[in-house]
This record gives structure tokens, C-alpha cells and sequence, in this order.
């Protein structure tokens, strides 16, 4: 499963390896027509088609023509077809443009200008600044003296801002004559998706240095769809071509998504098509009686005495032919129109463009808008997607002392600016950690300022936060980190950087002290990855106190330690390092391992804290939508402390009174499942009570209890609207994903980083917030919206509006479809029972792809509710949730109301026009006529507002049917020549027509309307609120909370709680005096508080007790 | 794809600004819309209205279809002498069936009057028989050969027929004449088709060919000399009729009919409706504005007027007893059952 890679040695790797031809289509030109219909015979119902289309083809038993079917069914596959084939070219076009560019190459020592798609693997590559990566390379040379190159990743992976990558050590010095000739061999894993590892080693051929093996990681690549930038040129060795790049490994048509609706209706279609098969089986053995009993009396018949084999079948396919119209084929056409047109509307929506960077919503999936409006679940991430992700250092506690405290910014606090111009030693080991423990790259400006490329954004935050207390952090040449202090210059050479994963939740670097060449490794980490690090005798109960403090106040903290390396140990260690960094097997875990080493009696030097800000109207979005009945979990990588302020202050929890928390946690087996069993005991208990009862549950328990208790932690899920997952990984979110879905539940999924793709991906419905971490997960996602606050309105509004609309169309769908095919089968009993279709093939085609198509598109601008309403009244979304508008009993009530229609209409059309108008033709055009006008009333009673373009639609069908039909009725070839002048002129087709209203509509309009009234239905009831207008309207309304953590944070002080401010109620405080006075209203969830606080809780006590 | 120079100022902030989607009332969801509701105001008073409009309707239907004079006779079973008693055989035997009937008017009928012969339980619209004709051949003389779909009356001793197909095989091939106090009543036999299906479906340069020459004979001859767009009762008897009960016209008496007078109707009883058991009546109508005698219209409106205000009334009282006032937020209770999944 390796590769060898041969530098500038074309031969050896021409026949293995692909060339650089990038293909991304699906089809090519010849197998275009095969495999598309293959693709599109796959699905049952075109099956179903077919094979009807087919069976039309046998003119003994076809009722109409052969083209009544054929003519819908071409054009649909027509339709799919043509939208595949239009992707598929510009696919084409887009490939055929980058396989086309021009890149500079190196073959056999001589460098040539080629097209990209001739690159063949082992070729060097040469690009300059802002090129586009043509293939995955292996750098070997830049321009920059280092080794250093910049590469902007934004369409491999979404990030933005410029990554470093250098060259291999082996190649460090090579002149750049030289480079032409480099030869040498790269071992290298087969070709996969992972875009963050490359664990592969290089061997230059002499004469090139030494004979060692050099480890490569994804830092010494530069992969394909990269742009080079701030760099010169940089030139790298072809590893991976064409469609075997990471890019093109991890391309692939994501799973379609079905959505609950779409198997509902799945479901429907089903149980018509067993209707059918019975009503094609009785009439099929009524009309083999009939001809054996009666029509070998009706000599003008002429039934031949003896038949074929096959004649007992002729009937029955006859009447499965006449029935094949029960299952609409304008349904998928129809369903995928309006589908695509909620996803429009979801892009066009002016109000949710984020306003800050004007990026509009996105819907990249359109096909599943209906179940955005039937989400129960709502798992979010917190950073970034709760939070603005905009991090702010705040406050630190440096050696014991806090600061910050007393305004809640350090960088104001005197006392820190004091103790750094005094030089406290503690304070500048602190900033300095602080300024170079992490992997920024400062880039001066042209205004002088230093900007700052930084991966993460609390990287960012204590950087900047350094550079105002004066540790300027302003240069980076090749390890050489260049820092200036009050105008002294100190400088640092990085050594090693033990990197951030987010299984060691920390990251290092190995630095040597330029100045007085001592080694010193800097730490920075969570709490529980740093702490438990500390050199024994030392005493890290204050900096618990002030992690568990800010976490209090909702702030991210790190913890920073230092320590310094003897050169022995540094040296022993970094032979270590070395060889773990160059394995290509777990290669993370073992690097892993050796960081563990050397990480340890650290030297804590303080905490720093962190604001994230909340985003604006998250507090009202949740609890809106905590009102629609959709429940909340959140799942953050962060502490949980942090976690559970973060949930109090967006409405996540409710305060003590209201709400309880309970807590599943444990290091061992058995606690993790006394703590479930007990949290599940409560749970049970606290259903029945209007409480809202949240679980709390970390990632190590949650592995536990996923491992070993699923069960139980399924039942707790299925028992809790609200849970917080904290410390939980990418994968354990994807589970939690999993264990919702498993139980039958919407669940839909939000969040903003790579941490949140697996979850998005797994989840009903993807939302990706296109934040600061990048594009990753809105990319993943099937809707990306630019703040959390829209959540609220893609939900209510557009997802309800999109189930209403669809629950109406596919019932309609499938009324008018039964409508016509009842009144064929009631002729049947008066033809004979053998299968005649009162109805031409003309007119049936019309009637399902056009008549009865086009006014019920229109119902995408239906609005049962105005968007204000919904908003004030979220409850009702509970209609979408719970699937009223669209299950099996409503759908029998559009079955009733199809037959009662083809009963009206049949019986008034044999009786009017019986005896001597009983044409054939005249009849058939009452009674289609009679359902057209039908139609067009159900579509305008079902209707509940009405703009121009459904009027336009609905009567300007109703005008184009009778145009249409003038037009048929005046060419005498056709059959129905003159018949539809000779029934406009008679006054008793129209007098017919109207009866067949009258009798149609009424009992619908006055079941309706007594319904409507006297047993209104919550959407009514608002309906009736909304357009009568009046007080009624504004009882419900919710007043919009201005509350947001920004507020609640400055206005805060720990310390000193005589500075509160008197309308001010806090979060959460131990002064008991705090605790008192706001037991009200918005107020504090004694959970975490002392155990003074515990006397009066009864079942959570419990719990409380072993947290 | 990124196609910006590291140094310009921010081209990204330009690149998305143009993907700002256009602002419309459309793409917002927001045209004017008019909201109607069902207030029982609104609710009652179109049924009020329907009752209003339906009942009149409903009477002049009425009184139409009583203004239309009919007299209805059947004669199939009268028509076969007594002594028969196989009645199939004696209808299939070659030769004169004359029979004679009586019609007595009860009431004066102003002319037109149609004469039209109503036959019971003949499924014209059976599918073998609805089917079985070649719409090309009867109106083009050069496409005598075509004869799909005509089976099994498509050709004959090896010869196209024309007209193929069992509906012109099966022609009706009664015929009456008429005569009131011996004195003969003309029926007018010209014009008793459809126009359009003189002039476009049957060409007046088609004439049958090799008809009813076949083994089984099944209806009327046609007369070989004359086109096919002459042939009015075949024209007629090709417009198939979609139920099993059906009348065709067979002339008009362009005289008044007195009340009282007989009218004498001497025919030959040709056509089998034996095997079947199916009946043959000869039928006398006046026309009114809004065709024959059917009562069904005028009670259809007039039931559908009364249920209307039938409901109109109910729901008055409804309303008047049991007022309830629209959009009552006490029926907004959102007390779901938190637990109740």
C-alpha cells in the first residue's frame, strides 16, 4: 500500500500512476444515454412508468394512445436527463480548463512549459506567486531562503487565512541550479482523502547530502487546488495526479438525502398502487365474467369463440393500464419544481443575509426544505455558532494574582500595567508565553502595523492581547521568532512545535533563548490537559479557582505553563521526536506519546481568560424555537462549566426554580452507570412536571456510556429536550447524531468548524454557519447561514411554509390523478366492464402533465400564517413536526374527496347528457370539463392567500383549457373536431358544469367552513386572529429579551459585589445575598453552587452530592 | 476561483457583495396578497347566493323539460308475431318483418319533431366495439386499404370492406314510415347528422365497398351508389354513444301533431336486439332551449338550491345560537404535553 515516487524519472511511474487529467464528470459521450436511464430506472416509480409505457404499446388491450404515456414519460427523463447532461458539460468545461493550464515543469533536467493534464507523478513542478496547485506535490525549494512558502488552502478546506509550509530538511540549501537535477525517491502511502496527514519519507540520491531518510508530513506538501501565496516561486515533486489528489479523493457525490416527507409520500404512493392492484384485479374478473356471461350475447361485438392463451389477461391489463394514472407522473416533476424554488427562496431571502460580510444564505441542498419545518432536534455547536467566535482576552490570573476582575478587561487593569512595566518576572515569562507558544505568523503591513495570520482564534486573541501589554510579537524568520519588549529585542529560535490536537488539548513549542541560549519548553492547554502536568510542590489550587471562576462567567480559559530543558534531555528527546514525527504508521498517536515525555512538571504560570461573545438574538432564537417544541442539545468541545453559562445566558437551560440539571459523570464503569441510572430515575419522575430538566454529560462519560450503556443513554435521550455534551469529540457528535436519528427523530445539526462536519453530514438536515473557522462546515452542510439567528427563521418560515406547500401539492398531486381515474372506472361499469376509457388520450395527457399541474405550482407563494404571526406563535409549528398536514389520515380525506368529485361529476355528466346527447365525445368533455372546473375550486378553497399570480394561475388555467380545447375542436383531423364549439353553445353543458360546482363544492365548502369554526385547528385560529385583526393579535406576543452575555459579563464582579448594579441579576454568584435576592425570575441555577445551597432541592440533591 | 492579487484591498468583500441576491417582492415572498377567511357572514351568504341563483335555474329547467312533448313506444316484443317463439331465429331469417304500431298524441307538439329510435342494453362504448373503425378510410377514397383496428371486419373474400369495422357492420337497419289519418307524414331524412361529420369525417367521395358480404351478416346494407357523406344514417349510427341506453335520430316530421291525432307508424322490425334481450323504442319529442325531455337538470338545481339554504339556515343558527367569535386566543392553549413523544 506505498508508493514510490522516483524524482524527474518519467518512465518508472508513467504506466502505474495516472496522468494529471482531472475528470470530475459522471458520464462521458457514449455511456451518457445508458447510464443516465440505468440511473433513472433505478427508482420505482419510473419503473412503474415504464413498464406501463411499455404495456401501452399492445394495441389489443391499450385504452388510449401509447403516446399518453410515452409523451409525459420522455419528457420527464427528458427533463433529468438534460439537467444531468447540463452539469455534467460544465463539469466538463471546468476541468478541461484546468486540465488545459499552462505550468512550467521539469522533465529530464530541462524545464518545459506543459499543459497541467501532462504532469506525470515524480515531475517537478514550478510555480510562482499566486499560482494554482496544479497536482500534490512535495516541496523541495521556494524562493524564500527558509524554506518557507505560503499556501492559501480556502478551496481544499475552507480556512482562509495563509498556512505555512516548508521544505523538507534534506532538501534545506539546495541551490536553486540545482534543483533541475535533484534526484531521489519519496515512499509514500496509496493515494487517500486525508487533507491533514501525509506521513511519507524522502531519500535524495546522491550527490545530493546525505544518504538519510527525510520524514515529510502534510507540511512539506502543498496540495492541489492551493494557491501559492507571499511567496516567490516554490517548486515540489508531483506525488499524487489527477484524480488520485487528496482533492480528488475526497470528491464525491454526497448521499442523497430523503426527507421524512419524501418517504411519506413514498408511503402513499405505495398504498395506492396496492389499490390499484385490487381494483384492477376485482374489475379485471367482473369484466372476464361479463364477456363470458353477457357480451357473447352483443353480437355486434363479435367475441370469437375461442381466444388466445392469453385472453383471461387482456381485461385485467386493460383496467391496470386505465388505472395507471392513480399514481400522478407530473408528482416528481411537480415535487422537484417547487423543491428547487424553496431553495431559491431560501438564497434570495434579503433577511437573512448576514450583514457584517453581505453573504446571503445558501441552500446547497434543495431537495430537503420540508424537513427543516418537521426538526425536533437541534444539536449546535457552541463556538462560533452560538458564539460570534470573535475571541477577546479578558482577564488572566498570573501567579495568584487576579486581574481584570475589577472592569473585566486586563488590558485596562492598572495593576497589570504596573506590574509589567516593573518587570515582575512571572508576569513576562507569562506574556511571553503568551506571545510566541503558538503557530501565528506576523506579517507587517504597509501602514507599519503587524498583522497577524493566526489558525485559531484564541491564538489571535493572546497575541494581540501580548502586543498591548507591550510583548510584541513582530517577526518570524524562518524559526526565528523576533519579539520586542519596552523596545528590547529578544529573540527565539523554535525548536520543535508539539502540536494542538484535539484529543491532547494542548500544544507546545521547544524554544531556545537566543539571548542566553537556555531551552525552554512553553505550554499552553486546557485546564485538565496542563494541571495535573505540574511540578510537584506546587500549588495549583488558585489556578483551579480561577479556571472554575471565569469558566463561571462564561469565559474560555488556557491555562500556560513553562519549563526549562536541560540540553541533555533535550537532545535525547528530540532523536525521539524525530523518529516518532517520521513513522508512517499512528504516526499521531506516537508523536503524541513522545510530547507526553517531555510535557511534564510544568511550571504553571497563569490562566488566561477569554470572552467569546454571544451572537446577537441567539437567546431569543433558542428560545422561539424551544417554543416550537424543538429541543436543544449542545455539544462543545468546551469545559463544561463554560458550557453550562453559555447555556444559561442563551435561554439553552432555565434557572433553578424552572429547570434542572442534572449531571452524568464518573471516571469509571460504574459510576458512569450509577450516575445514568440515577439521572434516568429523574428523568422518568420529572416527565409528567412542566420542568425543564437538562442532562449534562462530558466526553468521557458519554464514551462510557455510549460503549457499554447505550440503552439506557437512549432512553435518556429520547426523555430529555435539553442536553449539554461537553468535551466531546467530532466523532462522539456524529453518535449522538446517530443515537437521535436511530429513535425516529428530525434531527438537524449546526455548526461552524471541521470539529462539526461529521456531525453535519450525519444529521437530517446540515447547517453550517459560515464563520470564522472557515467554510469547512458550511460546505458540508446542506443549508450554510451566516449567523445563528436565522436558524429561526429558515426553521419557521421557510421550513413550515415549505411543508405546507409540499403537503398540499402531493395530496393534490394524487386527488386529481384519482379523480379522473374513479369517473374511468365508474364508466367501466356502464361499458361493458372492458375498459374503455371515456376519456382521449389527448385530453388525459394534458389533463396530468398540464390542466391540473400548473395552478397548484403556483401554491409555492402560499402562506397559510404571515411570517409575523408564525414568529409570535412558534408553537405551531407543531403542526409540521407532528406531520398534520400530511399523513395517511389526511391523505384519506383527499381520497373521499376525490371519489365524492368523480361521483358528482360522473353522475351529472351520464344524466345531463343521456339519451340522444349521449355522444361519446360530448360526454367525455363534459366530465373532463367538470373536473377541470373542480380543480381550479379546490385549489382556490385550499388556497389561503391569494396574490396575482395565483389568480393568474388558477383562472388563467381554467381560460387556457377552453383555448386550448377551441384549438383541438378546430382542426378536423382531430377527434374531437367541432365538439367543443358544438358544448360551449348549448346552455346545458353550461348549466351541467355549474351543477357539478355546486354539488361538488358545497358540502366541501360547508364541512370546511363548520370545521374552520366551530372545531378550528390552532393554524385557524391564528388564521382567523390575523385577518380580523384587532387586540387579539398582540396577546401572544412575545416580548423580545434584550439580554446578552456582553452585558451581563462587564457588569459583572466577581470580587467585589458591592459595585452591582441593582437591576442587575447575575448568573450565577456565591454570595448567598445574590442568591437570595434573585430567586425570581431570570435566575441562578444553584447546581454549582456550595453545598450551604443544598437543603432545599429534593431529587436532583443526589446527583448534586456526587458531582 | 480566487483570482485576486495578494496585495489589492479585500476583492473578496467585492465578490460577494455581487452575490447579494436581488431584492423583489416575488423573491421575498412578499406580494400583496388578499387573505380571504370563511366568516359565517361570508360562508352564509354564498350559499345564500347559490340558492338564489340555483332555484330559478332550476324551475325554467324544469318547466323546459315539461314543454318538450314526447311519445315514447316500444316495440320490440310487440313486434314479433305471436306464434313465434324462437325470437332470435325468426329476427335472422332473410326477409319483410313488417309490423305495425299506433302513436297517440296526448298533446300538440309544434314542429320540428325528431324521430328518434332508443335502443337499451347496446354498449356502443364496449371497447372491441367503440374502437373498431378507420377514421382514414371513411374519409379518404384512397385509403380503402386501410382497415387496422377494424378487426375483425376488416376485410372480406379477401377484399377491404368500406366501411370496416363493426360499427358500420352493425348498422341499425329499422325503418319506419309514418302516417296520420292516412295521410303519410314526411320525415325529413337530410341534415339529421352532424355537418362537420358530412363535410370533414366522411368523404363524399368514399363509397361502401364489398359491405356486409362477409360470412355473418350483421346490420343494414348500404346503398353503393351513394358516397359516404350521403349516407346520414350510417353518420349517425358512427357517433357512438358513451352509455348503453341511447337514442339516435332517425328524421324529423316537419309538421305540427295535434292533440289527438294517431299517427299510423308502419315498419320493419329488422335489427336483433333479441340475443341480448335488448329493447327498441321509438321515440317522438318536441326540442326546448335546452334539448329533450330531461327532468335531471331542473332537479338537480332545484335540490342543490335547497340544500343551500338549508345550510344557509343551519349554520344562521347555528351562529345565532352558539355565537363564537373568530381567532379566540383561548383556543391557542399550547399545553402540550412536554413529555408526550
Amino acid at each position: 500500500m506505498k508508493r514510490y515516487v522516483y524524482i524527474d524519472d518519467d518512465e518508472s511511474s508513467h504506466d502505474i500512476y495516472c496522468d494529471n487529467r482531472i475528470s470530475n464528470r459522471k458520464y462521458t459521450v457514449l455511456n451518457f444515454l445508458p447510464k443516465n436511464l440505468w440511473e433513472q430506472f433505478s427508482r420505482f416509480m419510473n419503473q412503474y412508468f415504464l413498464l406501463i409505457a411499455c404495456l401501452q404499446l399492445w394495441p389489443l388491450i391499450t385504452p388510449v394512445n401509447p403516446a399518453s404515456t410515452w409523451g409525459p414519460l420522455i419528457f420527464i427523463f427528458a427533463v433529468s436527463a438534460s439537467k444531468e447532461a447540463w452539469d455534467d458539460y460544465n463539469r466538463y468545461l471546468s476541468d478541461k480548463k484546468a486540465n488545459e493550464k499552462e505550468v512550467w515543469v521539469v522533465k529530464k533536467s530541462v524545464k518545459k512549459l506543459i499543459q497541467a493534464q501532462d504532469i506525470h507523478v515524480g515531475n517537478i513542478v514550478w510555480l510562482r506567486e499566486n499560482d494554482e496547485v496544479p497536482s500534490d506535490l512535495v516541496l523541495i525549494g521556494t524562493s524564500d531562503p527558509q524554506g518557507v512558502c505560503y499556501v492559501e488552502t480556502a478551496a481544499l478546506d475552507g480556512e482562509t487565512d495563509l498556512k505555512t509550509r516548508v521544505i523538507p530538511s534534506a532538501c534545506m540549501g539546495i541551490d536553486v541550479e540545482l534543483l533541475h537535477k535533484i534526484k531521489g525517491v519519496i515512499e509514500c502511502p496509496s493515494p487517500d482523502k486525508d487533507i491533514r496527514r501525509f506521513d511519507a519519507n524522502m531519500r535524495l540520491f546522491p550527490p545530493f547530502i546525505d544518504n538519510d531518510i527525510c520524514p515529510l508530513t502534510i507540511k512539506n506538501t502543498i496540495l492541489q487546488s492551493c494557491y501559492l501565496r507571499n511567496t516567490e516561486w516554490a517548486c515540489g515533486v508531483a506525488v499524487y495526479t489527477g484524480n488520485e489528489t487528496k482533492m480528488g479523493m475526497s470528491r464525491g457525490i454526497p448521499e442523497p438525502k430523503l426527507t421524512a416527507m419524501d418517504a411519506m409520500i413514498d408511503k402513499l404512493t405505495g398504498a395506492i398502487f396496492i389499490f390499484q392492484i385490487v381494483v384492477v384485479l376485482v374489475l379485471g374478473v367482473a369484466g372476464n365474467v361479463w364477456k363470458d356471461t353477457e357480451a357473447k350475447q352483443q353480437w355486434y361485438v363479435l367475441y370469437p369463440h375461442e381466444g388466445p392463451w392469453y385472453e383471461l389477461l387482456v381485461i385485467p391489463l386493460r383496467f391496470e393500464l386505465l388505472c395507471s394514472i392513480m399514481i400522478p407522473i407530473s408528482i416528481k416533476v411537480s415535487l422537484d419544481l417547487v423543491k428547487s424554488l424553496y431553495a431559491k427562496f431560501i438564497d434570495w431571502d434579503h433577511q437573512m443575509i448576514d450583514l457584517e460580510t453581505s453573504i446571503p444564505s445558501n441552500a446547497t441542498n434543495t431537495a430537503i426544505s420540508e424537513d427543516l419545518g418537521q426538526v425536533e432536534y437541534i444539536l449546535t455547536d457552541k463556538t462560533g455558532t452560538l458564539t460570534e467566535n470573535k475571541m477577546i482576552f479578558r482577564r488572566c490570573c498570573i501567579s495568584g494574582n487576579f486581574y481584570g476582575n475589577e472592569n473585566g478587561d486586563a488590558l485596562k487593569d492598572v495593576e497589570l500595567l504596573n506590574a509589567v512595566s516593573s518587570g515582575s518576572s512571572d508576569v513576562i515569562r507569562f506574556l511571553t508565553v503568551m506571545a510566541i507558544c503558538n503557530t501565528v505568523i506576523p506579517t507587517p503591513s504597509k501602514t507599519g502595523d503587524i498583522l497577524y495570520k493566526a489558525q485559531s482564534q484564541d491564538e489571535d486573541a493572546l497575541v494581540h492581547a501580548a502586543a498591548r501589554l507591550h510583548m510584541v510579537y513582530f517577526n518570524k524568520s524562518g524559526n526565528i521568532l523576533g519579539i520586542k519588549f519596552n523596545s528590547s529585542i529578544l529573540q527565539y529560535e523554535v525548536l520543535e512545535t508539539l502540536e494542538f490536537t484535539s484529543e491532547r488539548k494542548r500544544m507546545s513549542v521547544v524554544v531556545k533563548d537566543c539571548q542566553n541560549g537556555k531551552i525552554l519548553l512553553l505550554s499552553k492547554g486546557a485546564d485538565e490537559a496542563i494541571l495535573p502536568y505540574a511540578r510537584t510542590g506546587q500549588q495549583t489550587r488558585h489556578f483551579i479557582e480561577a479556571v472554575e471562576q471565569y469558566a463561571h462567567l462564561g469565559l474560555r480559559t488556557l491555562c500556560l505553563a513553562w519549563r526549562e530543558l536541560k540540553r541533555d534531555e533535550y537532545r535525547e528527546w528530540s532523536l525521539m521526536f524525530k523518529e516518532a514525527s517520521s513513522t508512517l504508521v499512528d504516526r499521531e498517536w506516537r508523536v503524541a506519546d513522545v510530547c507526553q515525555r517531555v510535557e511534564h512538571d510544568l511550571d504553571i504560570l497563569g490562566v488566561t481568560a477569554i470572552e467569546d461573545r454571544l451572537q446577537d438574538g441567539v437567546p431569543e432564537t433558542i428560545e422561539t424555537l424551544r417554543k416550537a417544541g424543538i429541543n436543544f442539545w449542545m455539544l462543545t468541545g468546551d469545559k463544561q462549566n463554560t458550557a453550562i453559562q453559555i447555556a444559561l445566558s442563551c435561554n439553552f437551560i432555565s434557572p433553578e426554580p424552572k429547570g434542572q440539571l442534572l449531571s452524568i459523570d464518573g471516571k469509571t464503569q460504574d459510576d458512569v452507570c450509577r450516575s445514568l441510572e440515577r439521572v434516568l430515575r429523574t428523568m422518568r419522575i420529572t416527565t409528567s412536571e412542566p420542568k425543564d430538566v437538562a442532562f449534562v454529560v462530558d466526553g468521557w462519560a458519554l464514551e462510557i456510556a455510549l460503549n457499554h450503556y447505550r440503552k439506557a443513554f437512549t432512553e435518556l435521550a429520547v426523555l430529555a429536550r435539553t442536553a449539554i455534551c461537553c468535551r466531546v469529540t467530532p466523532s462522539q457528535k456524529a453518535q449522538l447524531v446517530q443515537i437521535l436519528k436511530s429513535c425516529d427523530y428530525r434531527t438537524l445539526a449546526i455548526g461552524d468548524g471541521g470539529n462539526d462536519v461529521r456531525m453535519i453530514q450525519q444529521a437530517d438536515i446540515g447547517v453550517g454557519i459560515s464563520g470564522r473557522e472557515g467554510l469547512q462546515a458550511a460546505r458540508a452542510a446542506d443549508y450554510s447561514i451566516g449567523k445563528f439567528r436565522f436558524l429561526k427563521r429558515l426553521i419557521l418560515v421557510h421550513g413550515r411554509y415549505s411543508y405546507n406547500r409540499t403537503a398540499f401539492l402531493s395530496q393534490y398531486s394524487f386527488y386529481k390523478s384519482l379523480l379522473i381515474c374513479f369517473i374511468q372506472i365508474f364508466f367501466s361499469f356502464i361499458s361493458g366492464v372492458s375498459g374503455t376509457s371515456l376519456f382521449n388520450s389527448v385530453s388525459l395527457m394534458a389533463y396530468n402533465v398540464f390542466y391540473t399541474s400548473v395552478p397548484v405550482l403556483v401554491s409555492v407563494l402560499d402562506k397559510d400564517l404571515s411570517e409575523k404571526t408564525v414568529m409570535q406563535h412558534p408553537q405551531i409549528l407543531f403542526y409540521c413536526q407532528a406531520g398534520r398536514l400530511l399523513n395517511p389520515s389526511t391523505f384519506a380525506g383527499w381520497f373521499g374527496r376525490s371519489l365524492f368529485h368523480a361521483i358528482v361529476v360522473f353522475v351529472i355528466s351520464i344524466h345531463a347528457y343521456a339519451y340522444d346527447k349521449s355522444e361519446m365525445e360530448e360526454v367525455s368533455m363534459v366530465a373532463l370539463s367538470g373536473c377541470i372546473w373542480l380543480q381550479a375550486f379546490v385549489v382556490t378553497m385550499e388556497t389561503n392567500s391569494f396574490t396575482i399570480l395565483q389568480h393568474m394561475a388558477i383562472w388563467g388555467n381554467l381560460a387556457a383549457f377552453y383555448a386550448i380545447n377551441w384549438i383541438f375542436s378546430a382542426l378536423p383531423s382531430s377527434g374531437m373536431y367541432t365538439i367543443m364549439f358544438r358544448l360551449c353553445r348549448q346552455p346545458s353543458y353550461w348549466i351541467a358544469i355549474f351543477l357539478m360546482v355546486a354539488a361538488g363544492m358545497g358540502p366541501i365548502l360547508g364541512i370546511k367552513y363548520f370545521r374552520y369554526t366551530y372545531r378550528p385547528s390552532k393554524i385557524n385560529t391564528l388564521q382567523q386572529a390575523e385577518r380580523l385583526g384587532g387586540p387579539i393579535l398582540s396577546l401572544g406576543t412575545i416580548e423580545p429579551q434584550q439580554r446578552s452575555i456582553e452585558k451581563d459579563v462587564s457588569t459583572l464582579s466577581i470580587t467585589q459585589p458591592k459595585n452591582r448594579n441593582p437591576v442587575y441579576e447575575p448568573l450565577l454568584s456565591d454570595s448567598p445575598n445574590a442568591t437570595r435576592r434573585s430567586f425570581g425570575a431570570g435566575t441562578p441555577f444553584d447546581f454549582f453552587q456550595s453545598q450551604s445551597r443544598l437543603t432545599h432541592s429534593t431529587s436532583y440533591t443526589r446527583n448534586c452530592k456526587d458531582n | 476561483m480566487a483570482t485576486s492579487n495578494a496585495g489589492s484591498n479585500d476583492p473578496s468583500t467585492t465578490r460577494r457583495q455581487s452575490k447579494r441576491p436581488k431584492y423583489s417582492k416575488f423573491t421575498q415572498q412578499e406580494l400583496p396578497a388578499c387573505k380571504p377567511i370563511l366568516t359565517p357572514r361570508a360562508v352564509i351568504s354564498a350559499f345564500l347566493i347559490v340558492t338564489v341563483v340555483f332555484i330559478p335555474i332550476g324551475v325554467a329547467s324544469l318547466l323546459a323539460s315539461h314543454d318538450v312533448v314526447e311519445i315514447i313506444d316500444r316495440y320490440d316484443a310487440q313486434c314479433i308475431p305471436t306464434n313465434v317463439t324462437d325470437k332470435v331465429a325468426y329476427i335472422q331469417t332473410p326477409g319483410e318483418k313488417p309490423c305495425t304500431r299506433e302513436l297517440h298524441v296526448e298533446k300538440r307538439m309544434k314542429s320540428p319533431i325528431y324521430v328518434y329510435y332508443q335502443l337499451d342494453n347496446f354498449y356502443q362504448n364496449h371497447r372491441r366495439y367503440v374502437k373498431s373503425r378507420n377514421d382514414e378510410q371513411l374519409r379518404d377514397s384512397g385509403k380503402a386499404n386501410s382497415v387496422s383496428g377494424c378487426e375483425p371486419e376488416d376485410d372480406a373474400n379477401g377484399m377491404p370492406i368500406v366501411p370496416c369495422g363493426l360499427i358500420a357492420w352493425s348498422l341499425f337497419n329499422d325503418t319506419y314510415v309514418f302516417s296520420r289519418n292516412s295521410d303519410n307524414l314526411t320525415v325529413n331524412k337530410k341534415g339529421i347528422s352532424w355537418k362537420s361529420d358530412r363535410e370533414h369525417k366522411f368523404g363524399s367521395d368514399v363509397f361502401p365497398k364489398n359491405f356486409q358480404n362477409g360470412s355473418i351478416i350483421g346490420g343494414g346494407r348500404l346503398d353503393a351508389n351513394l358516397s359516404l357523406s350521403e349516407q346520414e344514417d350510417l353518420i349517425v349510427w358512427m357517433r357512438t354513444a358513451a352509455l348503453p341506453t341511447f337514442r339516435k335520430l332517425y328524421g324529423k316530421i316537419e309538421v305540427d301533431l295535434e292533440k289527438g291525432d294517431v299517427i299510423k307508424v308502419n315498419l320493419q322490425n329488422n335489427y336483433n336486439t333479441y340475443s341480448f334481450s335488448g329493447k327498441k323504442k321509438l321515440v317522438l319529442s318536441t326540442t326546448s332551449w335546452l334539448g329533450g325531455k330531461n327532468d335531471f337538470l331542473g332537479i338537480g338545481y332545484l335540490t342543490v338550491g335547497g340544500l343551500s339554504i338549508f345550510l344557509a339556515m343551519v349554520f344562521t343558527i347555528i351562529y345565532l345560537i352558539k355565537p363564537r367569535q373568530l381567532g379566540d386566543p383561548s383556543y391557542l392553549s399550547w399545553n402540550r404535553n412536554p413529555g408526550g413523544h
